[in-house]
């Protein structure tokens, strides 16, 4: 792919989170989070395990419902849409899961022309066996299309299952700990697609990680998710100046210092 | 004890919403036509082996069972008919969805919940796919087709099972033996086998379904969705044919 990386417009918040709040019984995981995402950036959201980070996409995508707060999303707030004008909201976003998220009775073919068939219903088969060439090659994953998910590895299933969510054409991609259980060369591999992915695509981007050679390879800008709220937000080298014994050891483990 | 009452309840208000929500979602365009007939074929044409051996045998060893008391009387020659509405009217349909709730049930509860930890239902609904639409309204719109005509299925096989019992035994010829059987059997006895099938079939899909997307997470949940869609579909096989009978019996002494 050779595309250049998008102009970030920083007067057009695709993503506008106010004040949430999500607890699961007596757990407080989301204390009051604000938070915009503008078109065209890669925005890294850093946090702990069971910090919150994952619902915290849940929410956007509108699979979870905040207590508190508002969310809008291209402009549509989202706890207030019916059911169908949900389901045109997330064709615009893309959500790559943590697990891939193959369908594993389906063959990759089958698997990325899922959302395509059900969505828009009007397109020929010969369009349709276009879009999953387009997505295959842009993952590099062309000669694995007649194979089941259980047949590739974790790297080729996490191309697989962002391809999957390449073929609408989503505005927003969603990526929950794209790097988690891979080696050092495929994590390389699959933080280079996302760049490719924002280039190519014009996308806007949350990755959840807790990566930090991820977060400082793909993230524009990167907030850091501590206690429940957001305590430290802006490029790589900013949130690692600090001294906060919260975001040292994150820094440590990561480099080896 | 207040507590366990409290919590039966709130089950049984989750079920009806998730039967509610199955009817909405029925007769709401597009049905999943595609994924009804591949459930059909997983459902009914791949469980046709064990069915078909069930179904022999069941009918072979009902005969055996039933020739000493007949003979006693030396009424024989009436086990044709006892053996047709037997199995029409009871066994046919009780012994399908017996086979299909173990086969099947646990099939779907467990699919649906491993679907579940691995997040393809997630995958499914951020896709701006209806996962209840195409897992749960296929399924159970599939269970409800198939159970019928297996259940008509396996009561031809087991009247051959019979036969074969009765021609060693009783030296009755085939066509006599069917004609025995067509005499005895009435338009209710059929309409019995359909509705005990439809409301079966309909018990197996929904149960396999419910405790599919209701199992707890992890692999512990899988194991526990396909044990609880085995037991919780027996269980209420049996109360439905303990119920259908009665209002059955009912319309035939009216």
């Amino acid at each position: 792919m050779k595309n250049s990386k998008p102009q970030i417009d920083y007067q057009q918040p695709v993503i506008e989170l106010r004040g949430i709040v999500k607890s699961f019984g007596d757990l407080h995981v989301l204390r009051g989070i604000d938070l915009d995402l503008y078109k065209g950036e890669n925005l890294v959201v850093l946090g702990r395990s069971g910090t919150g980070k994952s619902v915290l996409i849940k929410i956007i995508s509108g699979l979870l419902t905040a207590d508190e707060g508002s969310v809008e999303v291209l402009e549509r707030n989202v706890p207030q849409l019916k059911e169908k004008e949900l389901q045109q909201l997330r064709m615009q976003i893309g959500f790559s899961f943590q697990n891939s998220a193959l369908y594993d009775s389906m063959t990759i073919k089958e698997n990325l022309e899922f959302p395509l068939v059900r969505n828009k219903r009007n397109l020929s088969r010969k369009e349709i066996d276009g879009a999953v060439d387009e997505v295959l090659e842009a993952v590099g994953l062309s000669h694995t299309i007649e194979q089941m998910p259980s047949q590739l590895s974790g790297g080729q299933k996490k191309r697989i299952g962002i391809a999957r969510t390449l073929i609408l054409k989503p505005e927003i991609m969603l990526y929950d700990e794209p790097t988690a259980g891979l080696d050092p060369i495929t994590c390389i591999e699959i933080n280079s697609l996302i760049n490719e992915v924002q280039e190519k695509y014009k996308t806007s981007s949350i990755i959840i990680t807790h990566d930090l050679a991820c977060a400082k390879s793909v993230g524009d800008r990167i907030v850091m998710l501590l206690d429940g709220k957001f305590e430290y937000q802006g490029s790589f080298e900013e949130i690692f100046g600090t001294n906060d014994e919260r975001v040292k050891p994150f820094y440590d483990y990561n480099f080896i210092t | 004890m207040l507590n366990r009452l409290k919590r039966i309840l709130l089950e049984l208000a989750k079920i009806h919403r998730f039967v509610m929500r199955f009817y909405r979602e029925l007769f709401r365009a597009p049905l999943e036509w595609k994924e009804i007939i591949r459930q059909c074929y997983e459902i009914g044409w791949k469980s046709l082996p064990l069915i078909s051996l069930t179904g022999f045998v069941t009918g072979w060893v009902f005969t055996n069972q039933s020739r000493p008391s007949l003979s006693e009387f030396g009424a024989t020659s009436w086990l044709p008919m006892l053996i047709s509405i037997a199995i029409v009217r009871a066994l046919a349909p009780l012994v399908t969805a017996l086979i299909a709730a173990g086969k099947v049930g646990s099939q779907i509860g467990a699919e649906l919940s491993s679907m579940k930890v691995t997040e393809q239902i997630d995958a499914m609904e951020v896709s701006g796919t209806n996962p209840f639409k195409f897992l749960v309204v296929s399924r159970v719109l599939a269970t409800t087709i198939t159970i019928p005509i297996l259940s008509f299925y396996t009561a031809l096989v087991g009247l051959m099972g019979a036969f074969l019992s009765v021609y060693i035994n009783e030296d009755t010829g085939f066509i006599i033996y069917f004609e025995q059987i067509f005499e005895a059997i009435s338009f209710l006895d059929i309409f019995s086998l359909v509705l005990k099938a439809v409301v079966f079939g309909f018990t197996i899909g929904v149960v396999g379904c419910y405790q599919g997307f209701h199992s707890p997470n992890g692999t512990e949940g899988v194991g526990k969705a396909a044990n609880w869609s085995v037991v919780m579909s027996m269980f209420l096989i049996f109360i439905e044919e303990l119920l259908i009978v009665q209002i059955l019996n009912g319309i035939r002494n009216w």
